[in-house]
């Protein structure tokens, strides 16, 4: 019996058509117009972001639009350093969770604006608790990379 | 119906890069270890728990299927049950299901991975919703640093000292785990290393950082009926608790975590404990990243919120201490994920029956197992104990 144990390489690559339904459908839309919108729950009062057509807490149909700020209150981040297949951009780079005034889920996103070589430097200017606004792409083709990047602004 | 169940087996291969075997050879090999630690064979089984991450980690879609000769399930029912980081803990829940409800006596449960055959953090990031999560939160480590910073944050410690805190975690675990025959990680590392160590996630470096492990764990649940008859030594499970969160990463609050908290508070009345640090002689706390073991002895009680730093400056936390945690040297330094809270399990297992061998913890008698999963969305626990 041989000692040995040998590799087989291979590859699964499938593609996919995901539905998104008329309620991320429009809040795709409505961000190629540079707005930002959420769903109400009309019994917990929750604004929802992205807008859903359903609460995650009461399991009521929430179709009541509101329009929220482009700014909100950076409630975590942290500095991506390390690659994966299906990376959405090249490391550096930072993510977080922003707390847009007006709603009351936080939203995961990427934090820009500012150089990200030296992370000790980026945390002096990037803060929990910092206020951070919407930057938008010149071409927006209504996806959740409309946009940008959230920038610190003080 | 219900009855009372105890694990008399567990079986664990040796973690690392094991080209040396196929998929379904690593499975054998853990559960042979189980019938061996047992004195059972195949035909004693009534029914088969397995379970790993999503199938696109390996490249096989239902493993179940796969493994199924592995674990000598033909003629069985076998169920497959994953919850990402959660499965092995999913598992053990699942096994306690199958033998508490009195419709089987003996069942075998099993997590595995093979982490080295597919790419980890990109089967990771296909966690999370394609439309609005997945760009930017990025497998493990992007989802755990984000939760590490907000907690790190929280209580306005100083920055220095839960590094240091952290690092020193970090060594604990390293050391503890050159003790645990099947750990993947082997390296003597000091809190300067630490400390200077790669940045994966600012601001967790790699060496607050678990491996990806190839590997796999098994262990063997049997009814009190069962447990009398063969005359085995029993950890009894005498606490389960398991709670969700939304799908939406960015709902609930990662830091005082609601659902590490319930799922405590279940496993812990169930168990009849009312002081943890007290009651509880070991715990093995799921640990992927340093922070979130102090976030998680919050989270359970070890301490009040914000105080989890002086659990390890004190000594309380470490060898020798009042609640020793992770003695196995933890998912940092072992990390096949379907199997990993399977891995917690056994180890709170083998504390409280004393085969723990060179990292036991002398005369435990009551231990915690956990793990976390999803997208920071689940936490299992089980409380066991070498009496009922």
């Amino acid at each position: 019996m041989s000692s040995e144990s040998r590799i087989l390489e291979g590859y699964v690559s499938l593609p996919y058509k995901w539905a998104m339904g008329t309620t991320t459908t429009r809040f795709f839309d409505e961000l190629k117009d540079k707005k930002i919108m959420g769903t109400k729950c009309l019994k917990c009062n929750r604004v929802l972001i992205p807008a859903r057509s359903f609460c995650s807490h009461c399991f009521e149909k929430t179709d009541d639009w509101v329009e929220v700020s482009p700014e909100g209150t950076l409630r975590t981040w942290c500095g991506i350093d390390f690659s994966y297949e299906g990376q959405p951009k090249e490391p550096p780079y930072l993510i977080g969770i922003i707390d847009l005034d007006g709603t009351d889920v936080g939203l995961p996103h990427f934090v820009g604006g500012i150089p990200t070589d030296d992370f000790d430097e980026i945390a002096k200017k990037v803060r929990i608790g910092g206020r951070v606004k919407a930057v938008w792409k010149e071409n927006r083709t209504g996806n959740i990379l409309d946009i940008d990047y959230f920038k610190p602004v003080d | 119906m219900s009855q009372a169940v105890a694990i008399i087996g567990t079986g664990q291969t040796e973690c690392g890069k094991r080209t040396d075997v196929s998929y379904p050879e690593l499975i054998y090999e853990a559960v042979g270890r189980a019938f061996d630690d047992s004195g059972l064979s195949p035909e004693d089984i009534e029914a088969v728990v397995s379970g790993s991450m999503p199938p696109a980690m390996e490249g096989v879609a239902n493993p179940h299927l796969y493994w199924a000769d592995a674990m000598g399930a033909a003629g069985k029912p076998l169920i497959r049950t994953a919850t990402c980081g959660s499965t092995g803990m999913s598992l053990a829940h699942t096994g306690f299901y199958h033998v508490a409800s009195g419709l089987f006596d003996l069942v075998l449960v099993v997590g595995a991975e093979k982490m080295y055959e597919g790419d980890p953090q990109g089967t990771m990031a296909t966690v999370a919703d394609p439309f609005f999560q997945r760009p930017f939160l990025a497998g493990a480590p992007g989802i755990f640093s984000l939760q590490s910073n907000e907690w790190a944050h929280r209580y306005g410690l100083d920055e220095k000292r839960v590094r240091m805190a952290a690092a020193e975690l970090s060594v604990r675990n390293h050391i503890d785990a050159l003790a645990n025959p099947y750990a993947h990680i082997k390296l003597n590392i000091t809190v300067d290393d630490v400390l200077k160590s790669r940045i994966i996630a600012y601001p967790v470096r790699i060496l607050d950082v678990c491996p990806a492990s190839d590997g796999a764990c098994a262990v063997i649940m049997a009814s009190e009926r069962m447990v009398k008859k063969l005359g085995a030594t029993p950890a009894w499970i005498r606490g389960v608790g398991y709670c969700g969160e939304e799908a939406f990463f960015g709902e609930g609050d990662k830091v005082v975590w609601q659902a590490a908290i319930n799922a405590a508070k279940s496993a812990y009345k169930q168990a009849g404990i009312t002081n943890p640090r007290k009651e509880l002689d070991v715990a093995e706390v799921y640990n992927p990243f340093t922070f979130q073991e102090m976030l998680f002895y919050e989270c359970f009680g070890f301490c009040d919120f914000g105080h989890a730093c002086e659990l390890v400056e004190s000594g309380t936390v470490m060898r020798g201490g009042d609640l020793p945690c992770d003695p196995s040297g933890g998912t940092l330094c072992n990390n096949p994920i379907g199997a990993t809270g399977l891995q917690r399990t056994a180890e709170v297992v083998l504390q409280v029956t004393e085969k723990a061998g060179d990292h036991q913890v002398p005369g435990a008698s009551t231990g915690l197992a956990h793990a976390m999963g999803g997208l920071d969305q689940f936490n299992g626990i089980m409380i066991l104990s070498n009496s009922l």
